[in-house]
C-alpha cells in the first residue's frame, strides 16, 4: 500500500469519526425539533443503557459468565448516590466524589457476587446471580425499618441533580444561540460517559486481560494451565462490570431524581442481557446498538395505540398489550434470524509483525 | 548437568472412588531430556499429567520441580514455575485466533492491568508489542506463520496440535508436558512433529511425552516409564523397557511374556 493510499484510508476514516461526532452532538436538537422532547429523554436514557449493556457485556460477553442479577449493580449506584446526596440523609456530596465513589461500591458487590459463586458456571450461576440482584431489591425495599435507610419502597426522592462546578445540569442553559435544558444537558454528559465506556471497553477487549476473559469463556480448565488465574480474572471480570453499573446507577438517579426499588427489577436485569445478546455477545459495537434499540423499540411502539386511532378509526387492541407482544415477537423473529445477535463478535484479526514492515 | 533432576514424583496415589488410577507412582524426570510416558489405555498417564500439572490434587505423594515442591499448587502457579502442557483431546481457544492463542500463553509473563490498559500507559504499549512479536515468533517456530490470523477452531487438526504447542512455549516453560501430540496425524505430521520436539529440546526445554505412537517414543525419548493400572511397572532406557516381560504382558496380554 502506497502512503498516499494509507493516508487517503486515514482521512476517510477521519472525516467518518467527525461526520459521527457532529451527528451525535447534533442528536437531541434534531430529535426534539422532529419527535419532541420526550425522545430526547429516551435517547438519554438509551445511553444509560448502553453503559449498562457494555458492563453486563464483560461479564457475559467476554468472560463467558452468564449473570442474571446485573441490574443490582445499577441499584447499587443509584442507592449510593441517592442516599449521599438528597435530603434522606441530609448530606449532599459532590458528584465528583460520589461518582468514583457509587463506581467503587459497586465494584465491591460485583466482587461479593463473584466471589462465592466462582466454581458455578453456566445455569448454576444463571441462579444464583438471579438470586443476588432478588436480594438486593428486597434489601432496598425493606431497609426502612428499624433504622430509616432506604426509605423502603417509597424510594428516595429529591435526589441533587449533577452539578459539575456552578454548572448545574437541571438548570437552562444558553450558549451559542442554543438552548441547552436540562435533559440535553444530561445528554451530553451520558454521551460522553457512554463515549468512555465503548473506548475502555475496547482498549480492555485487546489487551492481556481481555484475552484472559476469553480465554476462560473458551476453555477455563486450558487458561488455567497456561497460566491464567481464574479465580482473580473472574472477580475482574465482575468488579469491571459492576463498575460500569454502578457509574450509571448514579448518573441514572441524579438525572431521574427519584429512585425506587421497582426500577430494578428482574425484568430489568433481563433487559440488559438481550440487549446484550441480541446486539452480539462479545462485540462492543453489537452491544452498543443492541442497547440502542431494546431501549427505543418499546417506546417506538407505544405509537401502535395512535396508530389504529388513525387507521382504524378506534384503539381495537389495548397498546400497553399489543406494545409488549410485539416486542417479544420482534425478539422471538431476531433471535430465530440472527441467532448469533444482530451484529456478532467476530474476534478481531492481530497480525504478526512481520520482519519488514514498509514491503509488500 | 545431564544428570540433574528437573522433577521428581514421589509416591503419587489417586483414588476415584474405588478406582486406583495411580497408586504409588514415582517418576525422575532429569533436565534436557525426552522422558517418556507409555501404557495402556486407561493406564493413569493422563491422570499423572494432571497431578504434575496442578489440575488434580493427588491423594498422596509430593511434586517437586527444579527443587521446589508444587504439589498442592493451583494450575496457574504450576505453570508459573515453569511447566506447561497440552492436551490430549486438544483444548484451544476457538474463539481466538492462532496468534492470539500463543498471545494467551504470555499472560503469565506479563503484567499489564486495567488500568494499563484503559490508558494505554507506555509500559502496556510496549508489552503488548513484545507480546504480539513473541507470539508470532512461535508460531513461526512451529510451523503455523501462514495460519496466523486462522481463527484455532477453523485450523486443521494437526495445526491444532502445534498450535498448543506454542501455546504451551509461550509460557516458557522449563518442562512442556505433552499429551499425545501424534495422536490423529499421517506420517508427514508425525514426521514434522518429531523434527519439532527434538528442536524444542534442543533449545533447552525438558520434554515429557505420553505417546501410544511406539516408534516414536521409543526413538525420541532418553527415559521411559510404563504405567499399567496405575502402577509403574517399569522405568528405565527405551531399549530395556522394550524387553521388560512385564511391559510385553501388559501390552501384548499374557501369554507372549
Amino acid at each position: 500500500m502506497s502512503i498516499n493510499a494509507l493516508l487517503t484510508g486515514q482521512r476517510v476514516r477521519w472525516a467518518a469519526w467527525v461526520a459521527i461526532a457532529l451527528l451525535l452532538l447534533a442528536l437531541p436538537f434534531i430529535t426534539e425539533a422532529v419527535l419532541g422532547r420526550s425522545w430526547v429523554r429516551i435517547i438519554a436514557v438509551a445511553l444509560l443503557f448502553v453503559m449498562l449493556a457494555l458492563g453486563l457485556n464483560i461479564v457475559v460477553g467476554f468472560a463467558g459468565l452468564l449473570d442474571l442479577g446485573y441490574i443490582a449493580f445499577f441499584a447499587v449506584g443509584a442507592y449510593s448516590y441517592a442516599l449521599l446526596a438528597s435530603p434522606q440523609f441530609a448530606v449532599h456530596w459532590p458528584f465528583l466524589v460520589l461518582l468514583p465513589l457509587g463506581a467503587a461500591i459497586a465494584a465491591v458487590f460485583g466482587i461479593l457476587l463473584g466471589a462465592p459463586t466462582l466454581r458455578l458456571r453456566g445455569d448454576y450461576l444463571a441462579i444464583v446471580t438471579l438470586g443476588f440482584g432478588e436480594i438486593i431489591r428486597v434489601f432496598l425495599n425493606n431497609l426502612n425499618r428499624p433504622v430509616n435507610i432506604t426509605n423502603g419502597p417509597q424510594g428516595i426522592t429529591l435526589i441533587d441533580p449533577l452539578q459539575i462546578g456552578g454548572f448545574s445540569l437541571a438548570q437552562t442553559h444558553t450558549f451559542a444561540g442554543l438552548t441547552f435544558s436540562s435533559v440535553h444537558n444530561y445528554y451530553f454528559v451520558f454521551l460522553i460517559c457512554a463515549a468512555l465506556s465503548i473506548a475502555l471497553s475496547l482498549r480492555l477487549e485487546n489487551s492481556r486481560i481481555g484475552r484472559a476473559w476469553v480465554a476462560i469463556r473458551d476453555d477455563e480448565l486450558a487458561a488455567s494451565a497456561m497460566g491464567i488465574n481464574t479465580r482473580n480474572i473472574k472477580l475482574l471480570a465482575f468488579a469491571m462490570g459492576a463498575t460500569f453499573g454502578g457509574v450509571a446507577g448514579g448518573l441514572f438517579a441524579s438525572f431521574q431524581g427519584f429512585v425506587s426499588p421497582e426500577s430494578f427489577q428482574l425484568i430489568d436485569s433481563i433487559m440488559v442481557l438481550c440487549m446484550v445478546v441480541l446486539g452480539g455477545m462479545g462485540n462492543v459495537a453489537g452491544v452498543v446498538l443492541g442497547a440502542v434499540l431494546l431501549t427505543a423499540l418499546p417506546e417506538a411502539l407505544r405509537y401502535v395505540g395512535p396508530l389504529q386511532q388513525r387507521w382504524l378509526g378506534h384503539v381495537m387492541v389495548d397498546p400497553a398489550d399489543l406494545r409488549m407482544l410485539l416486542f417479544g415477537l420482534a425478539l422471538v423473529l431476531m433471535m430465530l434470524l440472527r441467532p448469533e445477535g444482530i451484529w456478532p463478535a467476530r474476534r478481531r484479526i492481530v497480525s504478526a509483525p512481520t520482519e519488514n514492515p514498509h514491503g509488500g | 548437568m545431564a544428570d540433574e533432576v528437573l522433577l521428581s514424583a514421589t509416591g503419587i496415589r489417586k483414588h476415584f472412588g474405588g478406582l486406583a488410577a495411580l497408586s504409588d507412582v514415582s517418576i525422575t524426570v532429569r533436565r534436557g531430556e525426552i522422558f517418556g510416558l507409555i501404557g495402556p489405555n486407561g493406564a493413569g498417564k493422563t491422570t499423572l499429567f494432571n497431578v504434575l500439572t496442578g489440575l488434580t490434587r493427588p491423594d498422596a505423594g509430593t511434586l517437586s520441580f527444579d527443587g521446589i515442591r508444587i504439589d498442592g499448587l493451583k494450575p496457574h502457579a504450576v505453570a508459573r514455575h515453569g511447566i506447561a502442557r497440552t492436551f490430549q483431546n486438544i483444548r484451544l481457544f476457538g474463539s481466538m485466533t492462532a496468534l492470539e492463542n500463543v498471545m494467551v500463553g504470555r499472560h503469565l509473563r506479563s503484567t499489564t492491568g486495567v488500568l494499563g490498559a484503559a490508558f494505554r500507559t507506555r509500559h502496556a504499549v510496549a508489552e503488548e508489542q513484545a507480546i504480539t512479536k513473541r507470539a508470532g515468533e512461535l508460531l513461526e517456530y512451529c510451523g503455523l506463520s501462514a495460519r496466523s490470523g486462522n481463527l484455532a477452531r477453523d485450523l486443521p487438526y494437526g495445526d491444532q496440535r502445534r498450535l498448543e504447542i506454542a501455546r504451551a512455549l509461550a509460557t516458557e516453560p522449563k518442562l512442556l508436558a505433552l499429551d499425545e501430540p501424534a495422536a490423529g496425524m499421517n506420517a508427514t505430521e508425525t514426521t514434522a512433529l518429531t523434527a519439532l520436539l527434538e528442536r524444542i529440546r534442543a533449545d533447552g526445554v525438558t520434554l515429557l511425552l505420553i505417546e501410544h505412537d511406539m516408534k516414536l517414543v521409543m526413538g525420541l525419548s532418553h527415559s521411559v516409564a510404563v504405567l499399567d493400572y496405575g502402577e509403574k511397572i517399569a522405568e528405565g532406557e527405551p531399549e530395556s523397557v522394550q524387553r521388560n516381560p512385564r511391559v510385553i504382558e501388559a501390552y501384548l496380554g499374557g501369554g507372549f511374556a
